[in-house]
């Protein structure tokens, strides 16, 4: 629901990493980390993106969404499993003493820039 | 050419959130961020929950709405100090974030409160992804919604320290399971308190004001 204040921030970051002597150069690609568990939907961000870059120096370039899978462990037993249901008791000792490892992402890893 | 950024998307709302909590700690102020979907009786349980802890507890209140004074209205009759955010000055926001909540919090003599309760914008998704510099965040859910929300909305109920199952007063005329509504926030959150209460009637209250009362006691 907050899709396009996300846009937002990702184009802040990525357009404030371009590095000084690059800057002109066209970024292709932004690449995103996004957790499961993150209250993110990946194609309305894809949209809000596309709607934010314009008249950017990110005009033109693509937002490539890696999702990544919710894992947990359980601090008791040490078992870790993948989630794909929002399940966090132990499915091996039963206990609720579970961390949850990833799929909470929102990061941005890297930008793609044009050579020159 | 790939250039190597590595930060997380909400950086700047993190940075401001530690901000708020190193601020409010140093008042020894103690914020609860209250969140739930729209209509869950949210307001209500606030005004019965300032009944029962004011005035030993000095607790002031920020209300965050898309739009309206409606609920800070309702909130200021009780005598509390209440500041009402409307996050269309925002931008239409869907949650409140850490910045508006430094923001509004200058509105308060902090030296003059012992809990800042934040009632977040009614909505299950967005007010999770946002830390606001809170000490404990608790999730309202009523009984007429459906007893499957905590598996819909799994980040909110992890994220929180305790639920409220609220509008229990309507259970005779409703095919509500309470069991299982507590089985999914436990199955998402195992151990979580869950308080089961009726903000109308009264009923269940206590134990959720006990629980505020010790979590304000405990600060630090």
């Amino acid at each position: 629901m907050h899709e396009m204040g996300i846009a937002m921030q990702v184009v802040e970051i990525a357009a404030a990493s371009i590095p000084p002597e690059m800057a002109g150069s066209r970024v292709e690609r932004v690449n995103l980390k996004v957790g499961k568990l993150a209250a993110v939907v990946p194609d309305s961000l894809r949209f809000c993106y596309d709607v934010v870059i314009r008249d950017t120096p990110l005009a033109g370039s693509v937002l490539h969404i890696q999702e990544i899978p919710v894992t947990a462990e359980c601090g008791d037993c040490g078992h870790s499993w993948t989630a794909d249901r929002p399940e966090f008791r132990c499915g091996a000792c039963g206990s609720g003493n579970v961390r949850i490892v990833s799929g909470q992402e929102l990061e941005i890893i890297s930008i793609d820039i044009e050579d020159p | 050419m790939e250039v190597k950024v590595v930060r997380k998307v909400l950086d700047v709302n993190d940075t401001n959130a530690q901000r708020n909590r190193l601020r409010f700690a140093e008042k020894k102020v103690f914020v609860l961020n209250v969140m739930s979907s729209p209509g869950s009786g949210k307001t209500t349980l606030l005004q019965k929950t300032l009944a029962e802890i004011m005035p030993d507890i000095r607790t002031g209140v920020i209300v965050g709405d898309i739009c309206t004074s409606n609920d800070a209205d309702r909130l200021s009759a009780a005598g509390v100090p209440v500041v009402q955010v409307n996050t269309d000055e925002f931008g239409g926001d869907c949650h409140l974030a850490a910045h508006v909540i430094e923001k509004a919090a200058e509105n308060f003599d902090l030296d003059a409160l012992d809990l800042l309760i934040v009632e977040n914008v009614g909505n299950l998704v967005c007010p999770a992804e946002f830390d606001i510099g809170e000490n404990a965040r608790a999730v309202v859910l009523s009984v007429t919604e459906g007893e499957d929300k905590p598996i819909k909305y799994p980040l909110m109920f992890r994220e929180s320290d305790a639920a409220v199952l609220n509008k229990t007063d309507l259970l005779p005329y409703l095919d509500y399971d309470r069991d299982a509504a507590v089985d999914y926030i436990h199955q998402v959150h195992p151990g979580m308190p869950v308080f089961e209460l009726s903000a109308k009637t009264g009923e269940g209250l206590a134990a959720w004001v006990d629980w505020i009362r010790g979590k304000v006691r405990g600060k630090g």
